[in-house]
């Protein structure tokens, strides 16, 4: 009789193994008394892990990690409040598709619903906001629990898998396997598209007048952008994307429209209301980009590429759906247009060269911009930030009037370099988001683009940061208020300012300090650049409070649920 | 377009938390559920789940498009699109006084329904079929005194595509 392997270990052994047969090497995470026997086994292992200050950190930092190193993220937390105060990260990576994995620790399984201390059922909670979820009740099925949990967050549209592991369950034995292929009967992503409907989407570009191209997050996730932009070139189709969208294509392109949507720019959403054909790629028409949906695009013919059936014909209606991977689509997509020669005749030139130069009026037109006096605008943080690391950071954001000022104005050549809550908007993302990026890329600069509300609310990730000796930098537009709620009660609300005053702040020098890293401050415009050069020198940790302009606004704004040509501009 | 009945069967991986999974997507996303049943089929690792809900086409769409992405639901199949058979179970506890007893049990016997319970003063009587019969007994029945009902919700499965003929006579 042929022997098997009947070595066993315990569960903690298992999925220890497991994250090594994963080719997991970091780990976001904080200890509790039901993953202690993880925690005894870390050691044993050359698997990183970073020691938040609280869950929420340690989720959003393995999903800025994913997000920029293209791998899937992975965290541990205990159970009970672990596990609960995970939940906001967890839903901001389902909303944004970002693939992690977190790892849950739950009481031991003879104690499940009977309230024991520090139980709660986080396969519930978590169930809306997560793309999959596992209790592992038997420690026989640790090991492919784990290897499904991985396959599922990172294989069709990525996202969040949790898997709750009770206390008794890492503690028993089992033997290990790692099955690297694995079948789930009833999981089957769809990556090639039909190619006949792609010969329509050619057809569609060769007849069109005014086509646009508008890209989401989906183009990066699949790591399409190499093909997109061969794409749009060879097409000659003008590119706009969504907030997760941003460095997909290259912003210096001359194809390039700026953003669309509520804060996107003047000739984006025009362009998009008067295009007669719009190719959606990896995008899911967020009630952001797409203002009032019956007349968003209502003069074009609607292409949709996606991965998740369910994105399209959701939001609003579609002419050709494509359910595909964006990379390999647009692989297809262009091998077909390579194939007509010429792709587009001479009409078809002359009516594009025409769209062009509408394009560049309605440039003209509203140029975005902004008026630099004697305070600092927060705008010009921003463009020295850009114009100081030649545009090559890594941009993490927090919620509100900075992140779409770093949209703005911090111009993204390359994918996978602006990190932003987009789906859920979490204040308190930028920072712990900066760490698992500086993890991930070690050489390269990381700058958090925070709000002094924002920045607030994990500020107790300064401490992960220091310790962990991640020169991560912070630059804090600080307007002592709550700005983009205070501008909608500046243009919806009659200026009540209510609640959103925040003048009571710490001083973010000497907080810096207190944790143990630089604290710099900018008060005049001509500071901006030095202290900016300063940080940008020092290999630490440094805090910069830019104090700024205090009731600046975010321009252009659509207002919530109008036709996104009903632009708001200064 | 209009708001319309859809009957779901769908097969799903017979597993704690699926169903409140389906359950949970429903009432997440604002879908309404009229009615729902669950068993295991003959597989034991599946479970058939039959589902009544109502919605205009573009809801339905995304009804099923949801469904599929679940992770744990291996086939949803709208049996409004083809020929089906669907039944229901109905308990229906109706007050039986002497002079009623010979009408109720004419009903009975007209809707082929059963009597399987039987006290002094009710009579408790088992009726299936399709929703078109089990109203019109309960309609019937209405006038006599009904004092309590149970109904299963529907459950139905495909039409062979090529039915070998009965059917006709059973029913
Ligand atoms: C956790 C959380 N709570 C509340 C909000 C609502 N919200 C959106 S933007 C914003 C203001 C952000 O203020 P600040 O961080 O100072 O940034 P600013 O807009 O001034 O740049 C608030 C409160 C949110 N997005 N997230």
């Amino acid at each position: 009789m042929e022997k098997k392997s009947t070595a066993k270990y315990t569960g903690a052994q298992i999925l220890m193994k497991a994250l090594k047969d994963e080719g997991v090497d970091t780990i976001f995470g904080y200890p509790g008394g039901a993953v202690l026997d993880v925690y005894n086994e870390l050691p044993n292992t050359d698997i990183r892990h970073i020691l938040v200050r609280q869950e929420q950190g340690a989720v959003h930092a393995a999903d800025a990690y994913a997000r920029v190193s293209g791998r899937t993220g992975t965290c541990l937390v205990t159970s009970g409040p672990g596990a609960t105060n995970a939940v906001t990260g967890i839903a901001s990576a389902y909303m944004d598709s970002i693939p992690v994995v977190i790892f849950t620790g739950q009481v031991p399984t003879p104690l499940i619903g009977n309230d024991a201390f520090q139980e709660v059922d986080i396969v519930g909670i978590s169930r809306p906001c997560t793309k999959h979820n596992y209790l592992v009740k038997n420690v026989n099925d640790l090991a492919r629990t784990i290897r499904e949990a991985y396959y599922i967050a990172g294989s069709g549209r990525p996202g969040p898998v949790l898997v709750d592991i009770p206390k008794d369950v890492l503690r028993s034995a089992a033997p290990y396997s790692y099955q690297k292929d694995i079948q789930i009967r009833s999981y089957n992503p769809t990556y090639e598209p039909n190619i006949k409907q792609l010969q329509k989407v050619i057809d569609l570009i060769q007849a069109a007048k005014q086509p646009v191209i508008f890209t989401g997050g989906g183009v990066i996730l699949s790591d399409a952008s190499a093909e997109l932009t061969r794409f749009a070139r060879a097409c000659r189709v003008p590119v706009t994307s969504s907030l997760m969208g941003l460095g997909a294509f290259p912003a210096s392109d001359p194809l390039w429209l700026g953003m669309l949507g509520m804060h996107g720019t003047y000739r984006a959403n025009l362009a998009v209301s008067s295009c007669d054909l719009l190719i959606g790629i990896g995008v899911r028409f967020d009630d952001r980009v797409t203002g009032k949906t019956d007349e968003f695009a209502d003069k074009a013919t609607i292409v949709h590429i996606d991965i998740d059936p369910t994105s399209i014909q959701k939001n609003v209606a579609v002419d050709v759906p494509i359910v595909g991977d964006c990379r390999i689509t647009l692989k297809h997509l262009n091998k077909l247009a390579a194939a007509q020669k010429p792709l587009l005749d001479d009409k078809a030139l002359k009516d594009r060269n025409k769209w062009f130069k509408q394009i560049i009026q309605w440039k003209e037109d509203n140029m975005m911009g902004y008026d630099q006096k004697k305070i600092i605008k927060p705008q010009y943080v921003v463009e020295k930030l850009f114009e100081l690391t030649r545009g090559e950071a890594i941009i993490t954001t927090e919620v509100g009037q900075n992140q779409m000022w770093a949209a703005q104005y911090y111009h993204f050549d390359k994918p996978r370099h602006f990190v932003t809550s987009g789906g859920l908007g979490v204040m308190g993302f930028g920072l712990p988001a900066a760490i698992g990026a500086q993890v991930a890329c070690p050489d390269k600069t990381v700058i958090n683009i925070a709000g002094d509300g924002s920045i607030q609310m994990n500020i107790q990730e300064m401490m992960t940061a220091v310790s962990n000796n991640l020169p991560v930098k912070i630059a804090i537009l600080n307007n002592g208020y709550l700005g983009m709620v205070r501008q909608w009660q500046e243009l919806f609300y009659d200026r009540r300012y209510s609640s959103t005053n925040m003048e009571a702040a710490p001083d973010f020098v000497k907080l810096a300090e207190a944790y143990g890293a630089v604290g710099l401050r900018a008060t005049r415009p001509e500071e901006v650049g030095p202290v900016i050069r300063e940080a940008l020198a020092t290999p630490k940790t440094v805090m910069i409070d830019f104090v700024v302009e205090r009731e600046e606004n975010v321009y252009p704004m659509v207002p919530a649920g109008s036709p996104i040509t009903n632009m708001i501009l200064v | 377009m209009d708001d319309q009945r859809h009957i779901l069967s769908i097969l799903v991986d017979n597993q704690p938390g699926v169903l409140s999974r389906i359950a949970g997507l429903f009432s997440g996303r604002g879908y309404n559920i009229e009615s729902l049943c669950v068993a295991a089929t003959t597989d034991p690792q599946i479970s058939r789940l039959t589902m009544v809900t109502v919605g205009d086409d573009a809801i339905l769409e995304q009804i099923k498009k949801q469904l599929n992405k679940l992770i744990n639901v291996i086939k949803v199949i709208t049996l409004t699109d083809t020929p089906f058979v669907q039944r229901e179970l109905v308990l229906i506890k109706v007050r039986a006084k002497t002079e009623f007893r010979a009408e109720i049990l004419r009903i009975v016997d007209i809707f082929r329904a059963k009597v399987v319970d039987v006290s002094l003063d009710h009579y408790t009587i088992e009726v299936t079929g399709t929703e078109e019969k089990l109203k019109a007994i309960i309609t019937l029945l209405q006038p006599i005194g009904i004092k309590e009902i149970a109904r299963t919700g529907a459950i139905a499965l495909q039409r062979d595509v090529k039915p070998c003929k009965p059917e006709k006579k059973a029913d």
